[in-house]
């Protein structure tokens, strides 16, 4: 109950971030020099009707005061205008933000499953060739341009032709049966989810290894050992728990971190996700598109970091008595 | 402090290398003018993606010779339907150490024609090949290195007195204060880092001059980061500001803005300077990341990232593979520089234990 009453109160402090959020990404938008309707103004198939109704609609012809409101109101409503091309951002969204969240939690899942492992086990090895070794590895992966990865992993898939070459699905993908689908998405999301690990393993190992360390210092787990404990009770029973939790904190940002470099990742790719839906739009001054599409980013990294905050209080009970 | 690091950094082996390799490479840019052998805009169109020029020195007699090297010319190879390159074996052009080539300003100031290696006017020394518009890719890295190495250091110094003075005053102000001004920054940090890059790039009206792109470049790229910074430069005020010193100062009547610059920021210096060092390299990436969209550093004007932009088309670039090195450039600049923080780091900061 009382969890219920702290992830409430956490909900409701989210609303006026989201308010300065969007305050700061319209005045960011609307002070470039660039007409918002040019676009739609120029494609032949928009009718003489949309474009009055766009304009009235962004209050284009009012203070931009007004013309917030005016956003502000339409966006509660879920209406969030029509792309240069015509169509409905809220249809162009709901296509991409999908596919971006699939790729981001896979990688998440899978630095999860084994950073933490490496951390502990670099910790446990401390100094020794092991850790060595793994320090220099994730130098390296902290040190490549996610770009820069991709285009040499695309290289590597047209010269060996063992990964499908960007998108998410092949151009098949509809007659296949369902285990044919879920194996082709696996196929092309090898490559981007490679990228995207390499980019965001190094810095979770490096964070559980720092834990581990200052844990396995600690006197409880010193008392622990002159109690005669087993190592593995020390090490699984006594200090993984304790290092584990600041880990938690962290998936906030390493959601943060996996929206950033999802969008060039994406971009090399060609995958169809919320990274490259933006910078399209950005290319082509598609107000209504990038006012939508960071909306959403912003939405998705305050709810990631909602989650880790309730995740936290779920694993940690000092939190759960002081906070609530 | 300063001696103690540097000690510590030369005694580290991987940060002794570190240390000479951004030497190197920070030499190289600084001269780039002598050590190019063509100036940044001179293009040759009949040597479009030309591969790197090989350099012989034992000729068709098995004699040992002077280094030469010959012209590619462009042919069709109408079997395979793809352009080929082949030598152009009548003419030798012999390398020449300190000759006279395109004129340049050394230093910018110092007018000069001498370039460290150079060929006769007719040859093409083109060590790293051509990139579309027969432009020398070496050259190009080390003009467009200018910009990509120094661009992080000008962004951190618009940024960190920002976050300084922005953290200082919500942390010693406290109440109303900093409950409006962390929520900002806060809202700041709710944006997806990457997507507010490039869209502040993209409302870059076109038209600047290559110096003001540059400039607002770099003041974008602060914008980014100093909510981040303030928020931590908060929590550390916060922590100090009602220590004995800082009641002192009160109690002698210095103004507030006084205690918060003189008294409470210095306590923060070893953390700035780790924060600075660690964030180098992030601001390389990011510029190099928005270059290499186009969003960044523009066309003729050369930088690591806008060299990659070719490699966006990975049918091109597997036959041209030279044009890759600027990502490799980067790779190892990055590389030098987080092993650089990481030991300064350690050396200031020792509880942090690596991260």
């Amino acid at each position: 109950m009382q969890i219920l009453k702290y992830i409430l109160k956490r909900i409701l402090q989210s609303i006026p971030l989201l308010i300065i959020v969007s305050l700061i990404s319209f005045f960011i938008i609307r002070l470039s020099p660039v007409d918002p309707l040019a676009e739609l103004r120029l494609n032949p198939s928009v009718s003489q009707e949309t474009l009055q109704k766009e304009t009235e609609r962004l209050g284009l012809d009012k203070p931009i005061i007004v013309q917030y409101g005016k956003w502000a109101k339409s966006f509660i409503k879920g209406d969030l205008g029509i792309t240069s091309n015509g169509e409905k951002v809220s249809t162009k969204l709901k296509e991409r933000i999908p596919n971006t969240l699939l790729l981001t939690s896979i990688v998440i899942l899978l630095t999860w499953l084994t950073g933490v492992p490496l951390g502990i086990a670099a910790a446990l090895n401390w100094k020794m060739p092991f850790d060595r070794i793994l320090t220099v590895l994730t130098s390296i992966g902290m040190a490549i341009p996610s770009f820069f990865f991709a285009v040499l992993l695309l290289i590597f898939a047209v010269k060996t032709g063992w990964f499908p070459i960007g998108g998410l699905t092949s151009s098949d993908f509809l007659e296949k049966s369902l285990f044919g689908q879920v194996l082709d998405i696996t196929h092309h999301l090898v490559l981007p989810v490679t990228v995207l690990y390499t980019l965001s393993l190094a810095g979770l190992q490096r964070q559980m290894r720092a834990n581990m360390l200052d844990v396995l210092d600690s006197d409880y787990v010193k008392f622990a050992r002159a109690k005669g404990l087993s190592e593995f009770e020390i090490i699984y029973k006594h200090a993984l728990r304790n290092a584990v939790n600041p880990m938690i904190t962290l998936l906030g940002f390493e959601f943060a971190g996996l929206l950033s470099g999802a969008a060039l990742t994406e971009y090399v790719f060609q995958y169809p996700g919320l990274g490259r839906l933006i910078l399209e739009a950005v290319m082509r001054s598609d107000i209504n598109l990038v006012m939508a599409s960071l909306m959403m980013g912003a939405i998705m990294l305050i709810l990631g970091n909602l989650i880790a905050d309730i995740l936290l209080i779920i694993t940690d009970p000092r939190i759960r008595r002081s906070n609530v | 402090m300063f001696r103690e690091v540097m000690r510590k950094l030369w005694q580290d082996k991987f940060a002794r290398i570190s240390l000479i390799v951004l030497g190197v490479i920070y030499f190289a840019l600084f001269f780039a003018d002598f050590l190019a052998p063509y100036t940044k805009d001179f293009s040759d169109r009949t040597m479009a993606y030309v591969p790197p020029s090989k350099i012989f020195i034992i000729d068709e007699n098995y004699h040992l010779s002077r280094p030469y090297t010959y012209n590619y010319v462009r042919d069709f190879d109408s079997e395979n339907l793809k352009i080929i390159y082949n030598l152009d074996r009548s003419q030798k052009h012999y390398i020449k150490l300190f000759g006279k080539g395109l004129p340049y300003k050394f230093l910018g100031i110092i007018p000069m024609k001498r370039h460290l290696i150079t060929t006769d006017e007719d040859g093409r020394l083109f060590l790293l090949g051509a990139d579309i518009n027969g432009r020398d890719v070496f050259s190009r890295i080390l003009f467009g290195g200018r910009i990509s190495m120094t661009i992080g250091f000008l962004a951190l110094f618009v940024l960190f007195p920002i976050g300084l003075l922005y953290g200082g005053i919500s942390g010693y102000f406290g109440g109303v204060v900093d409950v409006v001004m962390m929520r900002f920054a806060e809202a700041v940090m709710s944006i997806p880092s990457f997507y507010l890059l490039i869209i502040l790039a993209s409302i870059l009206p076109s038209g600047m001059t290559s110096a003001q792109r540059f400039m607002l470049i770099v003041i974008i790229l602060a914008l980014i980061g100093w909510a981040g910074f303030a928020r931590v430069v908060r929590g550390m005020v916060l922590s100090v500001k009602n220590q004995e010193f800082v009641q002192a100062a009160r109690s002698i009547g210095a103004s507030r803005l006084r205690i918060i610059v003189k008294h409470i920021l210095p306590q923060t210096t070893s953390f700035v300077i780790v924060a600075m060092t660690l964030s180098v390299p992030s601001y390389i990436l990011s510029e190099s990341g928005l270059s290499f969209l186009g969003l960044g550093i523009q066309q003729p004007d050369a930088s690591w990232g806008n060299m990659l932009k070719e490699a966006q088309e990975y049918t091109n670039i597997i036959y041209r593979p030279w044009l890759l090195t600027p990502g490799f450039l980067i790779f190892i600049a990055v590389l030098a520089f987080n092993v650089i923080g990481d030991t300064i780091r350690d050396v200031l900061d020792p509880k942090s234990r690596g991260v």
